[in-house]
């Protein structure tokens, strides 16, 4: 596959690899925030391969975990209406709620459909025109600009059994949150690749500029990693942190402007509810008001109850970095894949579940 | 939410595309991507062309990784 | 003959006389079968292997294949991964009402056609059909009895440190080729899937005189799931390499666009096999020599270390866990 394979080159990694032993003398504490990395470094082993100078921790980049429990009560209650039919990402099925998940109300006679694409889901909203089809809105501002995309063409082809739950998140200030909580110490981060591809480089400029971290974006085969890893070395070597593109095929410094037009004509910013971390002001994505016909909020009544987290889950400790994953006792023992407890573990990108399928820190 | 993989685009209706991953076909829409060409690259994800992937760039990056790997070959004999 | 399966044709009446007898009798045309007795009656000595599955893929048609040819393959795999010669097939089906007769008669055609293949006899059947809405589209149970050679001792607790594993060719052909016809994942590709008889590639592996430790066909959960259970049962450690491991380019990319692991994709036409070091290339070259061994390699071998657990050397040369499949891969966006 073109522009995959080529990123995959063994030979290549190897010296790639070993530029970084050389170079890297002083300590560096690296967070990779996308899911997407997360799994990648696991299943390349990527974290092996690097010497003992590099940390690698993982943030808060999965969209999954980070979605709050009450969020997704929210979705689970709208699942539960009579007429409705809820069109998720597959990610979000397993998901433990409060007192449930989408799967269990799919089990019992829910109708749940996973889908691909919002393209999907607008389908199954025309061929159902006596059902109200639902889409659980959930990732960051890759998805956003899709789902963005949907309530235009919704709006287009005169769809109106439409409508979106809207979870959406946005990265830079869950960034600038962790950071200034001081509960991490960080020498540099491993920025999302796609997230980057559409908002571009210049959101993340503030995190050099203010808190003194080197700042690579990065694509998501093992070579890309590694010359992520090791021009993040560099500026920590050379003190001179600042923010680079190394997956240059993939994201320009200006981003994908219609993206994000598109984005923000359908949405307006608002604060976000955090997993673990919380409420953070100017987080989230909300639908504007010249959109509420199609958003699932207003248009239904959702009673969702009080939220509840899981006893002994720390999930939020592993999203902000502060715990590992084998900090936490239930880890393995009691919360594995197939009897999840926290998100970290159900999401496929969640770093308990990374952690849990590779094998990291296996053996130690 | 990061999977994204590069997809050729083979025909163009509108906002409406046709893409193929190694061998694999699927519909996907360049709303988002609409300077998309046929004969592109585009990152395709959920559905939709993200961006258009800078072939150049693509190239550049592979020299870059052969640079290191020439230098490294220099700097250690074993 | 109605264009549709009725309830009648399930209730033992008339309709359920002339389609066992008008149909699946003369298509299968065998001396058990044309006496429609209870049971059919044999003589079989030594050593036997009895085996039964139950077919419920949804589609029941799919690129390279249907269910029908599944329930053959499926459960001659079964007794062949035992080392047993494949001889009698029992095929149960429960039918929804309102299946099409064309095709319920191209299904039985693939019966045929994988049984003629593989040399199995079916013997005994039996046909019901149900409500609308209590089945979807067919079901089919095929429980299949064989005949184990004397010396075959084939079992998945066999593997001893040093044997090596073999693979008879590429993974995830199968499970793929399922999913694309799936409603909501719409893509199209070129995958078929890789539904085959694997009894006389075994006969061969057998005839090398080379010593056939273990032997099992990757279906649901993959080649992961296999070797998990060999090293379960074995109480040995596994290591495999990234690289030695066939997948196809249009599999590959299949996997990529859903977030699919082929390791852990169904494979219906496909054995990996534990066999001695000193004899494993000979294994090898005797299963290229058939046409459903042709990209057979040796992928990895047992070890002392880490008993129970199966180890990956990645394409980078770092090492990582290959564990069970849990639940079932979803299609993810992440």
């Amino acid at each position: 596959m073109k522009f995959i394979n080529e990123y995959r080159d063994a030979e290549l990694g190897k010296k790639l690899i070993a530029r970084i032993q050389q170079r890297s003398t002083k300590p560096a504490r690296l967070m990779e925030f996308c899911g997407g990395h997360t799994v990648s470094i696991a299943k390349h082993g990527i974290r092996q391969l690097l010497p003992p100078t590099i940390t690698m921790l993982s943030g808060p980049g999965c969209p999954v975990c980070v979605t709050a429990s009450a969020d997704l009560d929210k979705a689970i209650a709208l699942a539960k209406l009579p007429g409705v039919i809820i069109t998720t990402f597959g990610d979000m099925i397993k998901v433990p709620a409060s007192r449930s998940s989408l799967q269990q109300v799919k089990a019992e006679g829910g109708d749940v459909r996973i889908v691909y694409s919002t393209l999907d889901a607008l389908k199954i909203a025309q061929g159902n025109p006596s059902k109200s089809v639902i889409f659980i809105g959930v990732g960051f501002e890759t998805t956003a600009p899709t789902v963005a995309a949907s309530v235009l063409q919704a709006a287009q082809q005169a769809i109106d059994n439409y409508y979106v739950l809207s979870l959406h998140k946005l990265c830079p200030p869950v960034v600038k949150a962790l950071l200034d909580s001081g509960e991490v110490k960080l020498d540099g981060i491993v920025c999302p690749g796609h997230v980057s591809a559409i908002i571009g480089s210049h959101p993340y400029e503030f995190i050099p500029r203010d808190y003194g971290i080197a700042c690579v974006i990065s694509g998501f085969e093992p070579l890309d990693i590694l010359q992520c890893v090791d021009m993040l070395v560099d500026q920590i070597e050379s003190g001179q942190p600042k923010v680079e593109i190394a997956y240059r095929r993939g994201v320009k410094p200006e981003g994908n402007k219609i993206a994000l037009e598109l984005m923000y004509k359908v949405f307006e910013v608002c604060d976000g509810n955090w997993r673990g971390i919380g409420v953070v002001p100017g987080s989230g994505l909300r639908l504007r008001k010249g959109y509420q016909r199609y958003d699932a909020e207003r248009n239904f009544e959702i009673r969702a109850g009080e939220p509840v987290e899981p006893k002994g889950c720390i999930c939020g400790d592993v999203l902000r970095a502060v715990k590992m994953p084998l900090d936490c006792k239930l880890f393995r023992k009691v919360c594995n894949p197939e009897h999840p407890v926290g998100p970290c573990m159900v999401s496929s990108e969640g770093s308990c579940a990374a952690y849990y399928q590779y094998g990291e820190g296996y053996g130690r | 939410m990061c999977l994204a993989i590069p997809a050729k685009v083979k025909s163009i209706d509108g906002v409406d595309a046709e893409v193929e991953v190694g061998g694999v076909r699927r519909k996907a829409s360049i709303m988002l991507t609409p300077e998309a060409r046929v004969g592109d690259y585009v990152l395709l994800h959920t559905g939709y062309a993200i961006n258009v992937i800078d072939e150049e760039e693509a190239q550049e990056t592979l020299k870059i990784f052969q640079e290191i790997a020439e230098a490294e070959d220099r700097d250690s004999p074993n | 003959m109605e264009d549709k399966i009725l309830l009648a044709h399930g209730s033992g009446g008339k309709l359920s006389h002339d389609l066992v007898k008008q149909n699946f009798v003369p298509l299968f045309d065998n001396a058990f079968l044309n006496k429609l007795d209870d049971s059919a009656v044999f003589e079989l000595k030594g050593r036997l292997a009895f085996t039964t599955d139950s077919y419920v893929v949804n589609p029941i048609f799919f690129p390279g294949g249907d269910i029908g040819k599944l329930a053959v393959c499926g459960t001659v795999n079964d007794l062949s991964m035992m080392g047993a010669v494949p001889k009698y097939l029992s095929i149960a089906l429960i039918i929804e009402e309102g299946l099409l007769m064309s095709d319920l008669k191209r299904i039985m055609g693939s019966i045929k056609k994988a049984a003629q293949e593989s040399g199995i006899k079916i013997v005994t059947g039996d046909t019901k059909v149900v409500n609308k809405g209590s089945a979807d589209r067919l079901f089919i149970n095929s429980a299949g009895v064989g005949a184990i050679p004397p010396g075959v001792d084939i079992s998945g607790s066999n593997a001893r440190v040093g044997d090596k594993i073999i693979l008879s060719g590429s993974i995830g052909d199968h499970g793929i080729a399922v999913i694309s016809q799936r409603e909501g994942l719409q893509f199209s590709s070129s995958v078929k899937s890789d539904c085959a008889p694997l009894n006389k590639l075994v006969a061969e592996m057998l005839d090398s005189g080379v010593e056939i430790r273990c032997l099992r066909d990757p279906t649901r959960g993959g080649l992961a799931s296999t070797l998990n259970e060999f090293a379960e049962s074995s109480q040995v450690g596994i290591r495999i390499e990234e690289e030695l491991i066939l997948v196809h380019e249009v599999v590959q990319a299949a996997c990529e666009l859903l977030g699919f692991d082929p390791l852990y994709v169904a494979n219906e036409g496909k054995l990996v096999a534990v066999v001695a070091a000193n004899g494993a290339e000979k294994v090898v070259e005797a299963m290229r020599r058939n046409k459903y061994g042709k990209e057979a390699a040796i992928i990895g071998e047992i070890v002392t270390e880490h008993a129970g657990r199966v180890i990956l050397k990645t394409r980078m040369g770092a090492s990582r866990i290959v564990d069970m499949l849990v639940g079932e891969q979803l299609p993810r966006i992440c």
